[in-house]
C-alpha cells in the first residue's frame, strides 16, 4: 500500500516508463498483425476459384430474409427445449450425485444403479440415445406414449444428466471432510449436512463447468430435429430443400451463436467471480 | 456425579492402537485438560466422545446414558455436546449469524427471529456483535475461533470439547480465545480441552490428563501433574516442553 503523498523513487519511475513503452509497443504489434491476417484471409477466400458459387449457395441475402421467420420460430422451440432439458438434466445430475455419496449397505442397490447410470450414459453417444428413444420407444405402441419431442428431450436429459452428475460429484468431494465433521458435531443429520453445508459449497465451486455443459447442451438440442420436430435446424433443412440453397443453414448457425453468447457471457462471469473468490480468500 | 465417563476406550487405525484402554471421568462443571505429544491420541479421544469416530472397544457414558451403544442416535447425542476444532471449521458460505443459527434453527427447530436474537446476544457478550453479518473469510483467526465457540454454545451443550483451539492462531490472538474459555469456566461449563498451552492448562483446569500412546499415563490436579509428575514419561514430556519454552 502506498501513501498518497509518497514520492516514487528513481527506480520506480524508470520501471513505470519502461512499462508504458512496452504497452504501446504491444498494442501496435497486435493491431498490425490482426490487420495483416485479416487482409490475407479476405484475399484468400474471395480470390478462391469457387468463391462466387459458394457465395451464391451459402450467403444469398434474399433467401436468408425469406428463411428467417421459419428458422426463427424453429429456434423458439430450441429455446424452450433447452430451458426444460437444462433444468431436468441439472436436477437429475444433482440427485444422482447425491445418491452416489450415500454410505451403508442399505443403499448399495441405489449406489450401484446411480453408478451404472453415469457409466452408461457418459459412454453412449447422444445420437444413439436419441434414436433409441424417439424411434424405438414409439415402436412399442404403448398407450399414452408422449410425443417425439418429449422423448427427444428425455434423451438429452438422460445423456447430460450423466455428465452433470459427475461434475456435481466432483464438487461434493471437494468439500473438505472437516466441514462435515463440524456440521455433524452440531447435531445436524446427514441430510441436513448435505442440504445446508455440503451442497451449497459444492454447487458454488462447480458452477463454471456446469454452465459450460449447459452451453454444450444448447447446441445438442438441435439434434432432436433428427427425429422430426421442426426446430431451427429442421426448419433450415426444409427451406434448403425448397430452394436448393444452403443459406438457411448459415442463418440457423448465426442464430445459434447469438443464442449462445449470453449464456457464454454468464459462464465467463461466474468463472471469473469464482476465481476471484478463491484467490481473494 | 460424573457427566462423562469413558471406560477402556480403544481405537485402532490400520492395526495400530491410537487409544488403548483409556479411562477418563469428567465431573459436572469440571474442566479437564488433556495434554500429550503430537500423535498421542488427543484429537481421536475427542472425536470418539463426540461419536465422529467409531470405537473399537470400551464404553462412553454421558449423563449416565451409554452413548456408545449402537442403538443410540448419534445426532441426538451430538446436540448435547459442543465441539470446537483447531482449524475453526466455520462454514465459509454462511455469514457469522447464519453459522451460529444453523443448528438452533435446523436441529432444535427454533424460529429465525428467536435464534438470531440469541446469536446476537452471544456475539455481543464476546465483543463480536459488529461482525454478525460478515463472512468468515473477513475475520481474523482469533475472531473466527471465537465465532466457532459461540456456534457450539448456541446449542446450549452440556459438555464442550475443545481441540487445540489456539494452535492455529498467531500468539497475539491466543489471549482473546483463552479469555473466552475462562469466562465459560466461570459460567460453570463442563469442558474437555486438548491443549499445548501448559500455562493455561495449569490456570484453568481442575484436572490434567497426560496422554501417551493412547493411554492416560498420569492424571490429577494441574499443580501435581505439571509441577511434580511421578511418571518418567510425563517428566520427559514436560522437560521437552520447557526446553521449547512453552511452560
Ligand atoms: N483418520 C485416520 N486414519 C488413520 N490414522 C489416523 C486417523 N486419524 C488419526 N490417525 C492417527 O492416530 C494418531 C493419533 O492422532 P491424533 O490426531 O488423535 O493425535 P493428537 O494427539 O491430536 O496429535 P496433535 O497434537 O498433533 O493434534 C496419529 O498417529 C494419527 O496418524
Ligand atoms: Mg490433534
Amino acid at each position: 500500500m502506498t501513501l498518497l503523498d509518497q514520492v516514487p523513487s528513481e527506480a520506480q519511475l524508470r520501471r513505470s516508463a519502461y512499462r508504458r513503452r512496452q504497452t504501446v509497443y504491444s498494442v501496435l504489434v497486435a493491431a498490425s498483425s490482426t490487420a495483416a491476417l485479416g487482409t490475407l484471409l479476405v484475399i484468400a477466400v474471395t480470390g478462391a476459384p469457387g468463391w462466387n458459387r459458394v457465395r451464391r449457395s451459402f450467403l444469398d441475402p434474399e433467401i436468408a430474409r425469406d428463411a428467417l421467420p421459419t428458422v426463427l420460430s424453429g429456434l423458439w422451440l430450441n429455446v424452450r427445449l433447452l430451458a426444460c432439458c437444462a433444468v431436468g438434466a441439472l436436477l437429475l445430475g444433482l440427485v444422482i450425485a447425491v445418491l452416489r455419496t450415500l454410505r451403508g449397505p442399505v443403499f448399495f442397490p441405489v449406489r450401484a444403479l446411480a453408478a451404472g447410470y453415469t457409466y452408461t450414459f457418459r459412454g453412449l453417444p447422444l445420437i444413439i440415445v436419441l434414436y433409441l428413444l424417439t424411434l424405438g420407444v414409439p415402436g412399442l405402441r404403448l398407450q399414452g406414449m408422449p410425443p417425439v419431442l418429449v422423448l427427444g428431450g428425455i434423451a438429452l436429459v438422460l445423456t447430460y444428466g450423466g455428465y452433470l452428475a459427475e461434475v456435481f460429484r466432483a464438487g461434493i468431494e471437494s468439500v473438505h471432510s472437516s466441514q462435515l465433521a463440524a456440521a455433524r458435531s452440531l447435531g445436524l443429520t446427514y441430510r441436513q449436512t448435505m442440504r445446508h453445508v455440503v451442497l451449497p459449497q459444492a454447487v458454488r465451486r462447480v458452477a463454471p463447468p456446469l454452465l459450460n455443459d449447459v452451453v454444450a447442451l444448447q447446441k445438442d438440442v438441435g439434434l432432436v430435429s433428427l427425429a422430426g420436430p421442426i426446430d431451427a435446424v429442421r426448419a433450415a433443412q426444409i427451406a434448403t430443400a425448397q430452394t436448393f440453397n444452403y443459406t438457411p443453414y448459415v442463418v440457423a448457425g448465426v442464430l445459434f451463436v447469438l443464442l449462445a453468447i449470453p449464456l457464454i457471457a454468464v459462464t465467463d462471469w461466474v468463472t471469473l467471480r469464482a476465481a476471484r473468490r478463491q484467490s481473494g480468500g | 456425579m460424573a457427566l462423562l465417563r469413558c471406560r477402556g476406550l480403544r481405537k485402532e487405525f490400520g492395526g495400530h492402537a491410537v487409544l488403548d484402554h483409556l479411562d477418563l471421568t469428567v465431573a459436572e462443571h469440571q474442566v479437564v485438560a488433556v495434554i500429550g505429544a503430537s500423535g498421542s491420541g488427543k484429537s481421536t479421544l475427542l472425536r470418539c466422545v463426540n461419536l465422529l469416530d467409531d470405537l473399537d472397544d470400551g464404553t462412553i457414558e454421558l449423563d449416565g446414558e451409554d452413548i456408545s451403544d449402537p442403538r443410540v442416535d448419534p445426532d441426538r447425542v451430538r446436540r448435547r455436546i459442543g465441539m470446537v476444532f483447531q482449524a475453526y471449521n466455520l462454514f465459509p458460505h454462511l455469514s457469522v449469524l447464519d453459522n451460529i443459527t444453523l443448528a438452533p434453527r435446523r436441529v432444535h427447530g427454533r424460529g429465525r427471529a428467536e435464534a438470531e436474537a440469541q446469536a446476537r446476544e452471544l456475539l455481543d457478550r464476546v465483543g463480536l456483535g459488529a461482525k454478525a453479518d460478515a463472512y468468515p473469510d473477513r475475520l481474523s483467526g482469533g475472531q473466527q475461533q471465537r465465532v466457532a465457540i459461540v456456534r457450539a454454545l448456541a446449542n446450549s451443550p452440556r459438555l464442550m470439547l475443545l481441540d487445540e483451539v489456539t494452535s492455529a492462531l498467531d500468539p497475539e490472538l491466543v489471549g482473546e480465545v483463552l479469555a473466552m474459555i475462562r469466562d465459560l469456566k466461570a459460567d460453570g461449563m463442563t469442558m474437555v480441552l486438548a491443549t499445548h498451552e501448559m500455562g493455561f492448562a495449569r490456570e484453568v483446569a481442575d484436572q490434567v490428563c497426560f496422554l501417551d500412546a493412547g493411554r492416560v499415563v498420569e492424571s490429577g490436579p494441574p499443580g501435581q501433574v505439571l509441577g511434580e509428575p511421578t511418571q518418567p514419561r510425563t517428566r520427559q514430556f514436560l522437560r521437552r516442553i520447557i526446553e521449547a519454552g512453552r511452560l
